[in-house]
């Protein structure tokens, strides 16, 4: 932007051009202060939440206030008595388990449609799309009947096998966008060489595209990790997620909001950071890449 | 290179096949026997509580289904809230993406503060939203609005549908954001540059260059936002559980109700079977948009 402006700045006689400056930089001024506020108060939530898990529950529900002793006593309860790290680890186990599943099996579905494709390739992508598009309420009584028949409900293993599918179509669709930008004469290359379709994958593929494949697997674990609808309705005890402990809390007895804030805070902190690292690709996931 | 390709193709007729097997038959079993079992089972006599009432039930689900005033009532909600939340976050998130693709200072923390809120679970923006900011005497709101000397608003009993799209709205208003966002960086400054050498004002700037350039993926936002709203529940879960009364049951909720409190499986996959037809309608725009651009 400041590029495409310059020019019109510099072009300007010279007697203006300080004025111009000026009225340059205290638009840039006005801006800046409404861009601030506008970011402040949507993080507003998020903020206030972070800074409740630092407060004893008595300053967490008196009037509203910045200036308080810091506190870790939040923290240490919600550990000790409720057993968060149950949940988290439920939480990690079933968000990376499902996106490496996904990952293991996108992969070589995502790379024959991009090195192999043929005519079927585009129907195939587009069908994976629609599938994404079966609304969970609509598929939640089989799925629980079949879940309380084969043993799955409460278990991390019925979460993985759901988070999985949710999350396929997506996976699949972002890694061949990322292989199909990748240039192909170092695939050819290799082949000549004589590598076969496995060392191909393994040696060539993998690492050139492991950014892609690595944000991919983000978004994944984001989806996952943040997902509530088969968390509430497939887990109760066993095998809860963060999601499902933090909706515990909306009965009126567990009303704590300093141990509520701490939890919150330490189930989405890692999510946070890895959705602002991924946020560009994210876009392209999110979107099956009909908007670059 | 035309000719491994050629010959890619005859071995990979085979290779494609057996390296997509594994994706393809596992979707295709996840999408095709649910969606089987919900149409078979909705039209069956099925409540898991009177395990005696067993058999076809030909139409009858679909009969009570929507002679209940409840379905009614959850759709109108459900058109309200996705209604209201699409008006709040496309408008909402037009302007915000104009705002922030500006240069200012420390403009890409602001942005990336401005887009946390779609990364925080939809249970804790529930309950950090209901707790904390909109509750009646300690929250946030009550004490700005106290600042300004006006009442405090008990937000979830005089306006729990209001208190709802608003929570979905924070949520989703920094997704329109990073789409549109994305969708700003391919606008061509030049056009811009040359409307305003031309005298045009930034207002007509947004709407005549602008906004006919984020057409597509305003749609694109509009449609995922769709189908995403349609089945709000965790947001409704933990705050209202539905209510007062039915205030805030949107067709998801609806039918979780039939299913896991009344146990009621024929009436609930009947419910099932509505929101997945509802789901199409805004899924083929979708796929129409995507398979476009996948020709380009």
């Amino acid at each position: 932007m400041t590029t495409a402006r310059t020019p019109s700045v510099a072009s300007a006689p010279p007697a203006k051009r300080s004025a111009l400056t000026e009225a340059l930089l205290n638009r840039r001024l006005w801006l800046g202060v409404l861009g601030w506020s506008v970011a402040l108060v949507i993080f507003f939530p998020i903020f206030w939440m972070v800074l409740t898990g630092f407060k004893t529950e008595a300053e967490a529900i008196a009037e509203p206030s910045l200036i308080f002793s810091p506190t870790l006593d939040s923290y240490a309860e919600v550990q000790s008595r409720a057993g968060y790290a149950k949940f988290a680890i439920n939480s990690v186990v079933v968000a990376f388990g499902s996106t490496l599943l996904a990952l293991v099996i996108a992969i070589p579905a995502a790379y024959s449609m991009a090195f192999l494709p043929t005519r079927r390739t585009k129907g195939t992508l587009l069908w994976m799309l629609s599938t994404k598009m079966l609304p969970p309420v609509g598929v939640l009584v089989p799925i629980y009947l079949l879940f309380r028949d084969v043993g799955l409900l409460d278990t991390r293993t019925g979460l993985i096998i759901v988070y999985t599918l949710m999350n396929l179509p997506i996976v699949v669709w972002m890694l061949y966008t990322f292989f199909k930008d990748m240039p192909k004469d170092i695939l050819e290359a290799g082949r000549m060489d004589g590598a076969g379709t496995v060392q191909e994958v393994l040696y060539l593929l993998l690492p050139l595209t492991l950014p892609g494949i690595a944000s991919t697997g983000l978004l994944s674990v984001i989806l996952s990790w943040n997902e509530a609808f088969w968390s509430l309705n497939l887990t109760s005890s066993q095998a809860a997620p963060l999601t499902a402990y933090i909706a515990s809390f909306s009965s009126p007895e567990g009303l704590f909001w300093a141990k509520l804030s701490a939890a919150s805070t330490m189930a989405i902190a890692p999510i946070l950071v890895f959705g602002w690292l991924t946020q560009k690709q994210m876009v392209r996931g999110l979107t099956f890449g009909a908007v670059k | 290179m035309n000719k491994t390709r050629t010959s890619g193709r005859t071995i990979g007729g085979l290779r494609t096949l057996s390296l997509q097997a594994p994706a393809v038959s596992l979707l295709f079993l996840w999408m095709i026997v649910p969606l089987a079992m919900t149409v078979w089972f909705s039209l069956q006599r099925y409540n898991l509580l009177m395990p005696g009432m067993t058999g076809f039930a030909g139409l009858e689900n679909y009969e009570y289904l929507f002679t209940d005033p409840a379905l009614w009532s959850a759709m109108g909600t459900t058109l309200l809230m996705v209604g209201w939340v699409l008006v709040i976050t496309v408008v909402g998130g037009t302007l915000l993406a104009v705002l922030f693709q500006q240069e200012f200072f420390g403009q890409g923390i602001a942005r990336v503060l401005a887009i946390s809120p779609f990364f925080v679970m939809p249970t804790v923006s529930a309950l950090v939203w209901k707790n904390m900011m909109m509750h009646p005497a300690n929250g946030v709101l009550s004490w700005v609005a106290e600042l300004f000397g006006l009442p405090a608003v008990d937000w979830f009993s005089s306006l729990p549908l209001t208190s709802i799209i608003i929570i979905v709205a924070w949520q989703w208003l920094p997704f329109a954001l990073l789409i549109l966002l994305t969708a700003m960086q391919s606008l061509d400054e030049d056009q811009v540059e040359a409307a305003r050498m031309d005298g045009a004002g930034p207002i007509a700037i947004f709407f005549f260059i602008t906004l006919p350039h984020l057409k597509r993926a305003i749609s694109v936002v509009i449609m995922i936002e769709m189908i995403f709203l349609l089945t709000i529940f965790a947001e409704i879960f933990v705050t209202t559980s539905g209510g007062p009364g039915l205030a805030t049951t949107n067709l998801a909720y609806l039918i979780y109700i039939r299913a896991l409190l009344d146990f009621d499986v024929g009436m609930a996959s009947a419910g099932g079977v509505v929101a997945i037809i509802l789901a199409n309608i805004v899924a083929i725009f979708l796929v129409r948009m995507v398979a476009k651009n996948l020709e380009s």
